[in-house]
């Protein structure tokens, strides 16, 4: 990651500033492991996390430093497991739940909505369920209509729950840190296409507060929203634009519940301009809720109407023939900065049907 | 721990045959107080289903955590939870056990070991499960008892549960009501003819018992063999006890002019009453007098009549409190 992906905290020597650069899994992996060795509560389960493939790598070495028992594989009962996991929080463990992929969660919609997220409230705060959930968004590759889905949008609409989405390797282990040691039950939704990002990760325990989103460059024209993998895509566009002297400033905003709208509103007043960048469908989807609160709060310094780069309202297909023109691209942000500030449009290379925009990265070769 | 006693000792008796006799009465009392119609929650009532939740309930420590459902006051009575605060949860006031947010279907009383209720069919059987694997990752010899409807055994979670707790051998033991009904529909459309819920259980590879949930002794013995075998790492237990719904599925209100209860059928239930029936047997073996009996009632009375008083004098929630408990910090 470009040095501007620093968290404000690192760059006022809150923390020390690292040369070493992990990917994103790997900083996943270092905070479940750092996590497990301090406290004996915290336990991993989920489908394949002791296996040689170990969640894309995300839970490797854990069984052998932990055992079986606290990194638990599972029959594929997603809804009973996560009421074991809620049951295992009441009684204080602390585990965290994993699923390869978002849409097998969907199985265990009563348990996390019905129950942990009403567990605390509806008990009078006698109890809470200290559980991390992490989902995995799958993209590329033909992931098709069942292993594709950014359903955070959901989650935040859920009073109770906490809702994160890292976009950066220094973010993926503070914030999953935070996320273990919160006494709440938290959705840890986890890009695929993050997972080989490299960037500065320091040693040892530190932690991204929850529900604080992050200025991750300053810039003086409009101002975009994002997370997760649109974080970095929005990255990649403020990089082509600082080149025609174009500035974006970019708010990750990291965790949707409880979500911080201040950063995002602070800039908007300053750049009268605003684009949200969501992985999520248009409608109905968590980019409204940003453009709402902006609207809101500072409609008056709107100098255009607020732009929303999402998914569109259909399900993902398969094929990369279709799937080219499914998801957005760098070149709309940029498009959209563009128009924004009056800007021509900048003419680009049709896509072709046959492009392979299905893969991250060439060391991405599938199958998922 | 030693083996547990397979016939309750005399002492245990009375104190089961107490149980019963309380919890019948503080429904009762619901029921009457129901009418006022200033408890405004959903209530299901226990009335009929009370040897269930006692004969269980005798073998277990206070610590040890149950669970139950929408049908819960029984096993919150039996398992030792504050009927102040019961009785406070129903009226909504800010004394109540869930601090007036949960209500009938919500109780929780920590400190007796009830680890709460809801009301979603199926839902608390996986977190019970859960909460005697966190006794096997403690090391923890506490087990766990999870209470739980003939319908429940209908959803997926519970079969999922079961396996999970048989792959594992959990401390765990499922206790399943059958009271023949889920709301108004019958066991006829909800399985197969001739196949008993317990072969459910059975065929997970569970150690599993039936018998007569209207008779204390019998729960009590079975309630026994299955604690021994969990608390013994044999794996999970499974009891399916036959019990009768005497009032409507919510509600306080006899519902036989419904039409649903095929003819004779109460009759025969309510002449299986599990506390007269108790109470008979604890007399022929002189274990209690008549005297003792209304001694008994009298002093159940007067706890209950301290109880309604406290609840209806608490004070409701304040408006602050709408917002408050949304996060645990």
């Amino acid at each position: 990651m470009p040095r501007e992906a620093r968290t404000p905290a690192e760059a006022k020597g809150k923390v020390p500033v690292t040369a070493r650069q992990l990917k994103f899994v790997q900083a996943l992996n270092e905070a479940l492991d750092l996590c497990m060795a301090k406290d004996p509560r915290v336990f991993v389960l989920g489908l394949g996390t002791p296996d040689a493939a170990a969640v894309f790598g995300s839970t490797k070495g854990l069984v052998d430093k932990y055992g079986p028992r606290r990194v638990l594989d599972m029959p594929v009962s997603e809804n009973a497991m996560t009421g074991v996991a809620i049951g295992t929080a009441l009684r204080g463990m602390r585990p965290v739940m994993t699923h390869m992929r978002l849409e097998f969660a969907m199985l265990t919609i009563d348990q996390i909505v019905n129950q942990a997220a009403k567990w605390h409230y509806m008990f009078g705060g006698q109890a809470s369920v200290p559980l991390v959930i992490r989902m995995v968004v799958g993209r590329g590759w033909g992931q098709g209509p069942q292993h594709s889905q950014s359903l955070h949008a959901w989650f935040a609409h859920v009073p109770g729950l906490k809702v994160v989405m890292p976009a950066t390797p220094y973010d993926a282990k503070g914030l999953l840190v935070s996320a273990i040691e919160d006494d709440n039950p938290v959705v840890f939704i986890e890009h695929r296409w993050l997972y080989n990002i490299h960037g500065p990760v320091p040693e040892g325990i530190y932690r991204v507060p929850l529900g604080r989103a992050n200025v991750l460059r300053r810039g003086r024209h409009v101002t975009v929203a994002a997370s997760s993998y649109m974080t970095l895509e929005t990255v990649r566009a403020a990089d082509e634009l600082a080149g025609e002297g174009l500035e974006l400033e970019i708010v990750d905003i990291r965790t949707l519940n409880p979500f911080d709208e201040t950063p995002v509103v602070e800039s908007v007043r300053k750049t009268g301009r605003l684009i949200v960048a969501d992985t999520g469908c248009r409608s109905v989807g968590f980019a409204a809720e940003v453009v709402t609160r902006v609207v809101e709060q500072c409609l008056g310094d709107l100098k255009e109407p607020p732009v929303r780069i999402t998914l569109p309202d259909l399900p993902t297909p398969t094929t990369r023939a279709l799937s080219n023109y499914y998801y957005p691209l760098v070149r709309d942000i940029t498009a959209a900065a563009r128009r924004l500030v009056g800007r021509p449009p900048k003419p680009e290379p049709a896509i072709k049907p046959d492009d392979f925009l299905d893969a991250p990265d060439p060391t991405f070769t599938g199958p998922f | 721990m030693a083996p547990a006693t397979r016939t309750p000792a005399p002492d245990v008796a009375r104190r089961m045959l107490r149980a019963i006799m309380r919890i019948r009465m503080i429904e009762e009392r619901i029921k009457v107080l129901y009418a006022e119609q200033e408890m405004r929650c959903p209530t299901h009532f226990s009335i009929g289903q009370e040897a269930v939740a006692v004969g269980v309930c005798a073998h277990l420590t206070r610590e040890e955590p149950i669970t139950s459902a929408h049908r819960s006051h029984a096993h919150y009575l039996a398992k030792g939870g504050d009927l102040k605060a019961m009785l406070a949860e129903l009226y909504g006031k800010a004394t109540g056990c869930a601090a007036g947010k949960g209500g009938s279907m919500h109780l929780i009383d920590l400190a007796a070991g009830f680890l709460g209720a809801v009301p979603i069919v199926g839902s608390t059987i996986p977190i019970g499960v859960g909460a005697a694997l966190a006794s096997v990752l403690q090391g923890s010899p506490a087990l766990s008892v999870i209470f739980f409807g003939d319908a429940a055994t209908e959803t997926g979670v519970f079969h999922e549960s079961l396996n999970f707790a048989a792959v594992h051998k959990l401390p765990v033991v499922m206790v399943c009501e059958n009271n023949l009904y889920s709301v108004l529909s019958p066991l006829s459309c909800r399985r197969p003819e001739g196949r008993e819920i317990v072969q459910l259980a059975q065929g997970q590879g569970v150690w599993s018992r039936q018998g007569d949930g209207n008779d204390a002794d019998v729960v009590y013995a079975l309630a026994g063999e299955a604690i021994d075998h969990a608390r013994a790492g044999r794996g999970p237990a499974f009891l399916e006890l036959t019990t009768y719904r005497w009032l409507e599925h919510c509600g306080p209100l006899d519902d036989r002019h419904l039409g649903y209860r095929p003819p004779g059928e109460y009759e025969a239930w309510i002449a299986r009453d599990p506390l007269t029936r108790y109470a008979a047997r604890l007399r022929e073996r002189g274990l209690v007098t008549e005297a003792d009996l209304e001694a008994m009632a009298r002093e159940i009375a007067a706890e209950i009549d301290d109880a309604v008083t406290y609840a209806k004098s608490s004070p409701f929630p304040t408006r602050d409190q709408l917002g408050a408990h949304l996060y645990a910090s």
